[in-house]
């Protein structure tokens, strides 16, 4: 077991720097897409089977096709992307800095549950349904709000050109 | 322990030659359903009743020169079939098959994985499915193929959610994701069809949206973009992208089966007295019939419906089935609170 969640995570590593250092931007969409496929298969290994399957359909199946879809008709390649100036680049790496800096402060002071095997049935569909409508009923209902309003703003923004 | 390994082995194997040998007959079925709708006699040269022509087809395939265009990607170019086919037969795993088999004392499931989210399982590999199409099209290098790719990806995404929500209402009224559990409700009781007569007509608008078949077969579109995603492909990579097609028909039959019309169950079933391995078998052939029958079902309106134009295929996909799907999840949902 731990041995499959090792190789998991070498390859979501792996892939995940694959997606910075890659110059072809659809590769790189690419090689994001097997990332969130080795992060999936680190949530069968929790038994996680919802958060599994929502991850392939959202992540993988709609989010990723669409950033291909963009990315495939803007046609960009190495040759026309226009090169950076050294303010920008040190400017990213100082924000990136920094926000490795967070998550390391963050994570550094949490207990490591070990509990956290395939014997567990948390991840199940029943169990998730009953706690997200019973125990955290509020902030789901305030969710789904936002992603009606996400909707309602962005087919406004489509339709700009009418008024 | 290790009756119940081989068994599902030899379950795994037997659904994958299945899948082959339907996918190659389907191809022999079309041109005959083709050849009846309009009155000729379709191939009858090779074999008695031209029965071997997918023999053949299947040989004149490997036998073509294999072409790869010098701009294209070519890792990629090769990923796509491979991809595409690869995600065609993901499916049939949580598909259960026929009613389980009982030998010397074991139960056998006539299913190769019986888990806890099965129908996310298959909307999950279907929305995966456009992948093979969408990097086969974009790595061809040719404005063709990455049209056909865009429409094929931007269709799938548009007829996945009408798809979703019209397989909700079947979640609702069954109250379980897993397909073994919805085949057994409707065992019990009555077919899925009788009670969501509108959401099962969503699902297969939407089943043939997804399978890019005709009327929906816009990414490959010959009259428009020369086959669209599938234009620089020559030799068994063409095979294996036409052969996933008919794969995909077979899974979406099995899946409509399975949902709607009971998958192995048929009337009187449990009132024969017969022993479990019979009621296997002819559980399995019933689901097999059944299935069958969508096949040419799928053909039929090939040869009958002209194509869409892709801005009736957008606008029927969100501002008709969508609304339709919704409502009548809205509708079940109170029919189930009120009585």
């Amino acid at each position: 077991m731990q041995y499959i969640f090792y190789t998991l995570a070498f390859f979501a590593i792996l892939c995940a720097l694959f997606v910075v250092f890659e110059k072809n931007p659809v590769h790189s969409v690419l090689y994001l897409i097997l990332t969130f496929f080795s992060i999936a298969g680190i949530y069968v290994l929790l038994n996680a089977q919802f958060l599994f399957i929502v991850q392939l359909i959202v992540y993988s199946g709609a989010i990723m096709v669409l950033f291909l879809f963009v990315l495939m008709l803007l046609n960009l390649n190495k040759d026309t992307e226009p090169q950076k100036s050294v303010i920008f680049k040190t400017a990213g790496a100082i924000a990136a800095g920094s926000f490795l800096l967070v998550l390391v402060a963050v994570l550094k002071d949490t207990q490591q549950s070990t509990e956290l095997s395939a014997m567990t049935d948390i991840g199940l569909v029943k169990q998730l349904g009953k706690t997200l409508f019973t125990k955290f009923v509020v902030p789901f209902e305030v969710a789904s709000i936002l992603f009606l309003a996400a909707m309602v703003g962005s087919v406004l923004l489509g339709k700009k050109e009418l008024y | 322990m290790t009756l119940a390994l081989i068994a599902k082995i030899i379950l795994v194997v037997a659904i994958f030659v299945l899948t082959l040998a339907v996918a190659a007959y389907s191809t022999y079925l079309e041109r005959k359903v083709a050849a009846f709708l309009q009155d000729r006699l379709g191939p009858d040269r090779a074999g008695p009743w031209g029965l071997l022509q997918p023999l053949a087809d299947g040989v004149k395939m490997f036998t073509k020169e294999e072409f790869i265009p010098a701009a294209s990607e070519k890792f990629l170019f090769i990923l796509g079939p491979g991809l595409f086919i690869l995600t065609a037969l993901m499916t049939s795993a949580v598909i259960p098959w026929g009613p389980a088999l009982v030998i010397a004392g074991e139960v056998i499931a006539l299913q190769v994985a019986d888990i806890d989210i099965g129908v996310l399982y298959v909307l999950g590999v279907v929305s995966v499915g456009v992948y093979g199409i969408m990097i086969g099209g974009w790595a061809s290098n040719n404005k063709y193929s990455l049209l056909g790719a865009v429409r094929a990806s931007s269709q799938m995404i548009s007829y996945e959610l009408a798809m979703g929500i019209s397989v909700i209402t079947i979640v609702m009224i069954t109250g379980s994701l897993s397909l073994n559990e919805i085949v057994g409700q409707q065992a019990q009781g009555t077919w899925n069809v009788l009670k969501q007569p509108l959401g099962f007509l969503i699902f297969l608008v939407c089943a043939f949206a997804e399978t890019n078949r005709a009327p929906f077969d816009l990414p490959e579109c010959e009259t428009e973009l020369v086959g669209g995603y599938h234009t620089e492909y020559s030799s068994m990579k063409l095979g294996l992208f036409l052969f996933a097609e008919y794969m995909n028909m077979f899974i979406s039959s099995a899946m409509i089966a399975t949902l709607y019309f009971g998958g192995w169950h048929f009337p009187y079933m449990d009132k024969l007295g017969l022993g479990p391995n019979t009621l296997a078998f002819l559980g399995f052939t019933v689901f097999f019939l059944k299935i069958v029958f969508f096949i040419f079902f799928y053909m039929w309106v090939r040869w009958t419906l002209p194509r869409f134009r892709y801005d009736q295929l957008m606008h029927l996909g969100w501002k008709v089935l969508i609304p339709l799907a919704l409502l009548n999840m809205l509708a079940t949902g109170a029919f189930s609170l009120l009585f």
